[in-house]
Parts: structure tokens; C-alpha cells; sequence
């Protein structure tokens, strides 16, 4: 496999071509070796991320949103230059990518899919859910995203346009659900328990009050 | 499932019980230990036991990379794997990802 002792390493970016970072790749290294031994289970390390991972890292995305309802200011901001309006509220990724947020209306619903399972606005929206970087959501959402909006319980109007934004290593889409009725007057806090990370990815809607229990 | 006891581990940062991750491969790292513990790799005081040496190695480095440093010495000192064997993996996978165009999942 490995011919050369001192690799020279080729630091030009061909951003046609995937790169793993350092630590990612130790990660893999230590991860498939294991795993070829039988010391650890593949799936059950998903279980396990999903297990402790649940509410923690959607709360900062749903901030974002929670603010942009409130704060017109904010929310032009956001939909200029979603990067440095989030970083504003000191949510910032290591990596340095660009942000676009993208907002619903009436006649458009915008949900987001990759077929890389690390252009996800992670340092908004946690790690991503399984699904998301599953074959079948990463090829169906591109062809029959109504399909799949459906197989989330999402059925939209025929007169609702559906766009697809397929992230890359460099831009990463935040959806901006619309703010649900009956919400005159809740402040931030309460707005953000309505935005859940699905309706940031678009495969769902911000969860109404009645929602709330 | 029965959760090891995090609050066992120095350093160890929690929000609301739960372990807060900057970035997925810290939370593969993580996963990585619990299942290793779980399937009877090593108890959870060895685990906290080659944590802590490592924080308190001199290195100054951002903690998952405590983790997973003192989760490599491990490994290699069990025997379930060796350095070398290690550091050909990650080459490996360095070279996996500069031939798959962007978008494809990154295969070995």
C-alpha cells in the first residue's frame, strides 16, 4: 500500500476531490481497524452518538431562527450574510465555512441534503441524524424530495415550490421555518422550543404552540 | 443501556448530563470508547485512568484530542492494534479521500 516512507504531502486544494482533516482521519484509522477485529460494532457507534446527542446542538440553530422571527434586523442580517450574523451570537465553526440561510414562504419550502456527511452547519445544528447521511435520503432528496417530505409526515400544497440545496465542503444551508401562528408577543426563549432541527434541514415545520406540552 | 459514569472522567464537560461535541469526529471518538468499555475491551477505570495520565501528559491540546490520544495508547497497549498499524490506516485514508470526488462517501 504505502511506497513512500517521507509522503510528500500535496497541499493543493482540488476542491474536486474530498480531504479529510487530521483528526478525521485518525478517527477512520482507529475505527476500521477495530471494527475489522470485531472490538466494536459499526452501528452500534451511531446508536450511541444518538443516545447522548439529542437536544444539545439544534438549540443554538433554533436561537438563530428564534431570533430572526423577532428582530427584523436580525433576520436581514442573517439572509445577507447568515456567516457573520450567527457568528454574532458566538456560534462559530472551526472550519471556517460560509453560511447561507435560506427562508420559507408560502410558495417556497427549501430543504437541505448532502452527500457528505460532514457538510452539516454542525456548529448550528449539533451532529447530523443518521438518516441524513443515508443513501436513500442523500439520492431521493435530489430526485423526489416531495417522496421524502411525505415519508416525514410533510405533505405540501401543490402551490408550494420545493427547492433542493445540496451543501458542499463550503457552503453549509441553514432552513428559516416560517413562524407558526399564534405566537404574537413569546419572546426568544420561547420561540426557540418551537424550532426543531428537522425544520432547519427542511424535512419538517417549526412545531406549532399547541405542539408544546 | 446502562451510561458509564461520565462525571468519573476528568475534564470532561457536561451540558445538561450530556457530553458537548465541537465537532463529529469528537463524538465518534466518544462513541468509540463507550462501545469499546461496553464489549469488554477495558473497565471504565482503566479508561478514566489513561484519560487523566494523558491531560496530564504536559501537552497542551483541546480536550477530544486528550481523548483520543490516550484512546490510541490504549488500544495499542492492549493489543488490539499497533502503532504502525495505525498510523498505515490513517495514510490509508488520507489517500481514500483524495481519489473519491466530492460528494461520494470516502471509501478505503
Amino acid at each position: 500500500m504505502s511506497n513512500d516512507h517521507h509522503h510528500d504531502h500535496d497541499h493543493d486544494h482540488d476542491h474536486d476531490h474530498s480531504h479529510l482533516s487530521e483528526m478525521d482521519a485518525r478517527v477512520r484509522a482507529l475505527e476500521s481497524l477495530l471494527a475489522e477485529k470485531g472490538y466494536i460494532d459499526p452501528a452500534a457507534l451511531n446508536e450511541i452518538v444518538e443516545i447522548y446527542e439529542t437536544r444539545i446542538g439544534p438549540q443554538n440553530g433554533a436561537s438563530v431562527i428564534a431570533k430572526a422571527w423577532v428582530d427584523e434586523g436580525f433576520n436581514t442580517w442573517l439572509m445577507e450574510d447568515a456567516t457573520a450574523a450567527i457568528h454574532s451570537l458566538g456560534f462559530t465553526s472551526r472550519q471556517g465555512e460560509h453560511m447561507v440561510a435560506v427562508a420559507n414562504t408560502e410558495h417556497t419550502h427549501h430543504m437541505v441534503v448532502c452527500t457528505l456527511c460532514s457538510c452539516y452547519p454542525w456548529s448550528v445544528l449539533g451532529l447530523p441524524p443518521t438518516w441524513y447521511k443515508s443513501p436513500p435520503y442523500r439520492s431521493r432528496a435530489v430526485i423526489d424530495p416531495r417522496g421524502v417530505l411525505a415519508d416525514f409526515g410533510l405533505v405540501l400544497p401543490d402551490d408550494v415550490a420545493v427547492e433542493v440545496h445540496d451543501s458542499t465542503a463550503e457552503t453549509r444551508y441553514l432552513v428559516v421555518p416560517k413562524r407558526p401562528d399564534g405566537t404574537q408577543g413569546w419572546d426568544e426563549k420561547q420561540l426557540a422550543r418551537l424550532v426543531t432541527r428537522n425544520a432547519m434541514i427542511g424535512t419538517g415545520l417549526a412545531l406549532n404552540p399547541a405542539d408544546l406540552t | 443501556m446502562n451510561k458509564p459514569d461520565l462525571t468519573a472522567l476528568e475534564g470532561m464537560t457536561l451540558r445538561q448530563g450530556e457530553p458537548v461535541f465541537a465537532e463529529p469526529w469528537e463524538a465518534q471518538a466518544f462513541a468509540m470508547v463507550i462501545n469499546l468499555h461496553e464489549r469488554g475491551a477495558f473497565s471504565w477505570d482503566q479508561w478514566a485512568n489513561a484519560l487523566s495520565q494523558e491531560i496530564h501528559s504536559g501537552i497542551d491540546r483541546p480536550y477530544y484530542r486528550h481523548w483520543l490520544a490516550a484512546l490510541e495508547d490504549l488500544v495499542v497497549e492492549l493489543g488490539l492494534s499497533s502503532t504502525s498499524a495505525i498510523k498505515d490506516r490513517e495514510q490509508a485514508w488520507h489517500a481514500a479521500a483524495a481519489r473519491t470526488p466530492h460528494g461520494e462517501p470516502i471509501e478505503l
